[in-house]
């Protein structure tokens, strides 16, 4: 497999409000560097991503989608990280059977105190969706400038 | 059409050194509905937040976006400043160009696009943005107070002091917590229990603070204000209200082989106890595992003697239903099992002991009155070894990575204590630092060293093997000095770390209060904000946040009580207006944002509706109570038919997010 050098992914991170956005502001209070290829959507609980926003994510071209929440047991909402994880272990799937990877979805969590594995967990899936390469599996060209 | 105004904050250097602020406002500037951007030093600083007022007025703005810190830092800072402009405080966002951006990235380019990318994103969500309402709700003017110890004694009477009522909650059958079973404290040397036992009478007096001992927190509900609690009082079958406290049944029951808690095991108790002397309430408690009339039947000897007749055999457990406005969490500590910590030989020989364990050993009150025997033979000790760090900053699966920050003081203490009360002992300590940041704190450690000559090692102890005769071969090592070290000891004083009480995790989850990963409560901020918990209406008092000392405990009780009076002064709470809201028209009233919600904030209701026949058809429909809603937004994603919507994060408002960073 060839690895384009030039390519830059387009990655999306959907971020709790309470934990994983706090996580990332953590990761920036500590300087943890982690390529600007990440752009993170707050959202007041993992559960408040709506499976059509990760459709709409790669229909408008993105390369990867992150979905961070609290760890189980410990959501702000009691139990929104858990309606988080069966929605996502579905669509993921869909999404695998569609021809996006499996590799360029994925759910973590990252707790308020977790800067480093924020970062670590970015660094990371930026590096294997730069590996798979460009996205072009849903991708709606009629929505592209 | 929509007048935005874009502000990008220099934060200083910390946005402006990685960030070119100047092109990121000239950018944002060109972007169709925004009428103005600026790039300013200081946003938050009141020159800044006067330049966005009068943006707001002059240009007749419909939404502000401001690029700079994080919105959990300034979020508050900017609607205000737009509110008091006459602009929905809602229809403001803020582009995280700092914690997100400049902080991570080095390239200026780079960060520079990214910045665009992010105010672009904030602008799109601002365009959707709709202006928001807070409602209000009342305030239950009384306070919950969660564990009995030195953490939550202080913090009930001083929220008592203020005029509002505050229940105790506490498990043991007294209050008083782990400062009752220390003998002196560091650095002034006070006896715990002269400076704990008239403040548990305070509590016990005072008109305004209710205490239920021996009980535990089964459930919690509701939302800061307006918590419903359930208690569980356990059965304690004995009636608190006769109870004098006497204390004779204590010394008739006849089943006397009953580890004492207190002392920890150290000694034995009876069946039916009163933990220790100045215990309050001062009420016996039967202990059902060991109680023979309750086990088999056989036995009422405690009802015979009982004067006051008291005791009831057939007590249940009870349950009480309270309203608070505040939760308290103060659960306190308890130190790590140290099994796992072969080396130290603590499972093979009475005569390795915990430093809570020398404590009771050398209380008045203790199982010896005072008197400092080994548990093997009763044998005064002549040389002790005290090891610090068993399981602190500890880098495997056996300890705690944390430092548990009161050991080194209260060894020094201990050391200290002996050494002055029986000066032919040789005391030796091993640490690997000695930690003595505190008021009087190292002066009190040289004391130690240069008064009472104890022998302080930097180094570790590899290993304690016992001998038949009870006295223990110490084996470690001296790092300054370069050698092993061999001491033939007659006690061995492990400084085992401090974790969280075991309660505290289903606490925390019933209370959706988060915490780290050592199980300590997360503060609402590390600096700003240590005593209040990220979630509305819980604070935090004592060692449930993190190891401290008494000082500090009674520092942190007194803050944290601070800030419950101040939510409990005010009538009214501004709620989240970020809420569910249900489109009547869209709503089918399938019930599915119903079982998702954990608020149960979510009702049906029988709705007429006009059809084109003009006939009026009664439809079920989805109605979200807004008082109780938290905002999650589980039930918009549960929602078939798209009827149900979160305010302020809006479908429609995280697609436009998404659109903006993919184009």
């Amino acid at each position: 497999m060839s690895v384009n050098n030039e390519f830059r992914p387009k990655i999306v991170a959907f971020c709790c409000n309470w934990c994983s956005y706090a996580g990332a502001d953590l990761a920036g209070t500590n300087r943890l560097q982690y390529p600007a290829d990440v752009k993170i959507i707050r959202v007041p609980c993992s559960c408040r991503v709506n499976p059509m926003f990760i459709l709409r994510a790669f229909q408008r071209g993105a390369d990867g989608v992150i979905l961070c929440g609290c760890h189980p047991g410990d959501c702000h909402y009691t139990s929104g990280n858990y309606f988080a994880r069966r929605r996502m272990t579905l669509l993921f799937s869909m999404l695998d059977y569609l021809g996006i990877e499996k590799e360029r979805t994925r759910v973590e969590w990252v707790s308020a105190a977790e800067g480093a594995k924020f970062a670590a967990t970015m660094n990371d899936f930026v590096d294997t969706v730069t590996k798979l390469g460009p996205n072009r599996r849903l991708e709606d060209l009629r929505c592209k400038n | 059409m929509n007048r935005i105004g874009v502000f990008v904050c220099h934060c200083g250097t910390n946005i402006a050194a990685t960030v070119d602020v100047h092109r990121v406002a000239e950018t944002l500037g060109k972007e169709p509905s925004v009428v103005i951007a600026k790039d300013y030093q200081y946003m938050c600083s009141e020159a800044g937040q006067n330049m966005i007022k009068d943006a707001i007025r002059e240009y007749g703005l419909t939404g502000l976006v401001v690029c700079s810190c994080s919105p959990r830092m300034h979020e508050a800072t900017f609607r205000k400043a737009a509110a008091s402009a006459g602009l929905n405080p809602y229809l403001v966002e803020i582009a995280n160009i700092r914690e997100q951006d400049s902080w991570i990235h080095k390239d200026i380019e780079e960060a520079t696009e990214k910045a665009v990318i992010l105010g672009r994103t904030a602008i799109a969500k601002v365009q959707l943005n709709t202006p928001l309402t807070a409602g209000e709700s009342p305030v239950t003017k009384r306070a919950l107070v969660i564990g009995g110890g030195i953490a939550g004694i202080q913090t009930a009477l001083d929220i008592a002091e203020a005029g509002f009522e505050v229940d105790i909650v506490e498990k043991q059958p007294t209050i008083g917590g782990k400062m009752a079973q220390i003998d002196k404290t560091f650095p002034t040397l006070d006896c715990a229990a002269c400076i704990l036992t008239p403040k548990m009478v305070d509590c016990a007096q005072n008109d305004k603070i209710t205490i239920y001992s021996y009980s535990e927190v089964a459930a919690v509900s509701g939302f800061v204000g307006n918590f419903s609690v359930k208690i569980k009082r356990k059965a304690r079958f004995v009636d608190e209200t006769k109870c004098t406290g006497c204390g004779l049944c204590t010394e008739k029951c006849p089943q006397k082989k009953v580890p004492n808690e207190f002392n920890l095991g150290l000694d034995n108790r009876r069946a039916i106890y009163i933990p220790f002397a100045q215990a309050v309430p001062k009420v016996a408690t039967i202990d059902p595992d060991y109680c023979n009339m309750l086990k088999n039947g056989k036995c009422g000897v405690c009802a015979k003697v009982c004067g006051a007749q008291a005791i009831d055999y057939k007590a249940q457990d009870t349950y009480v239903e309270q309203q608070y406005g505040a939760i308290v969490v103060a659960t306190g500590f308890n130190p790590i099992n140290i099994d796992a910590y072969d080396e130290y030989a603590y499972s093979q020989s009475q005569n390795v002991v915990t430093s809570l364990e020398l404590e009771r050993l050398m209380n008045a009150a203790g199982p010896n009155g005072g008197t400092l025997l080994r548990p093997s033979d009763k044998k005064h000790p002549k040389t002790i070894v005290f090891v610090q760090c068993v399981g602190s900053r500890c880098d495997d699966s056996r300890g705690k990575g944390y430092c548990s920050k009161i050991c080194c003081m209260y060894t020094a203490k201990h050391a200290m204590l002996i050494r002055e009360k029986y000066p032919d002992t040789n005391v030796y300590v091993f640490y690997i630092d000695v930690r003595t940041p505190g008021k009087n704190f190292d002066e009190f450690y040289r004391r130690a060293v240069e008064q009472y000559n104890v022998h302080y090692v930097k180094g570790q102890v590899g290993k304690v093997v016992p001998k038949s005769d009870g006295n223990l071969i110490v084996y470690g090592s001296d790092l300054i000095e370069g050698k092993r070290l061999v001491i033939d000891a007659d006690m061995v004083v492990l400084a085992a770390a401090i974790e969280p009480d075991k309660s505290a995790r289903s606490i925390a989850t019933m209370l959706t209060a988060s915490m780290d990963t050592n199980d300590f409560f997360t503060e609402a901020h590390p600096k700003l904000r240590p005593v209040e918990s990220p979630t509305a209406g819980i604070f935090l008092s004592g060692v449930c946040q993190g190891p401290k000392d008494i000082p500090e405990t009674v520092a942190q009780a007194t803050a944290c009580a601070g800030k419950v009076i101040g939510l409990l002064v005010k009538d009214k709470l501004t709620c989240n207006p970020c809420v569910a809201h249900s489109d009547e028209l869209m709503c089918n009233g399938c019930s599915s944002c119903e079982k998702v919600c954990p608020y149960g904030a979510i009702t049906y209701e029988e709705k007429g509706f006009r059809q084109p026949d003009r006939t009026t058809k009664m439809r079920r429909v989805a109605i979200v109570n807004e008082a109780v809603c938290q905002g999650c937004g589980a039930c918009t994603v549960a929602c078939p038919s798209g009827a149900m919507d979160l305010k302020g994060f809006a479908n429609k408002q995280i697609m436009a997010e998404v659109d903006a960073i993919c184009l």
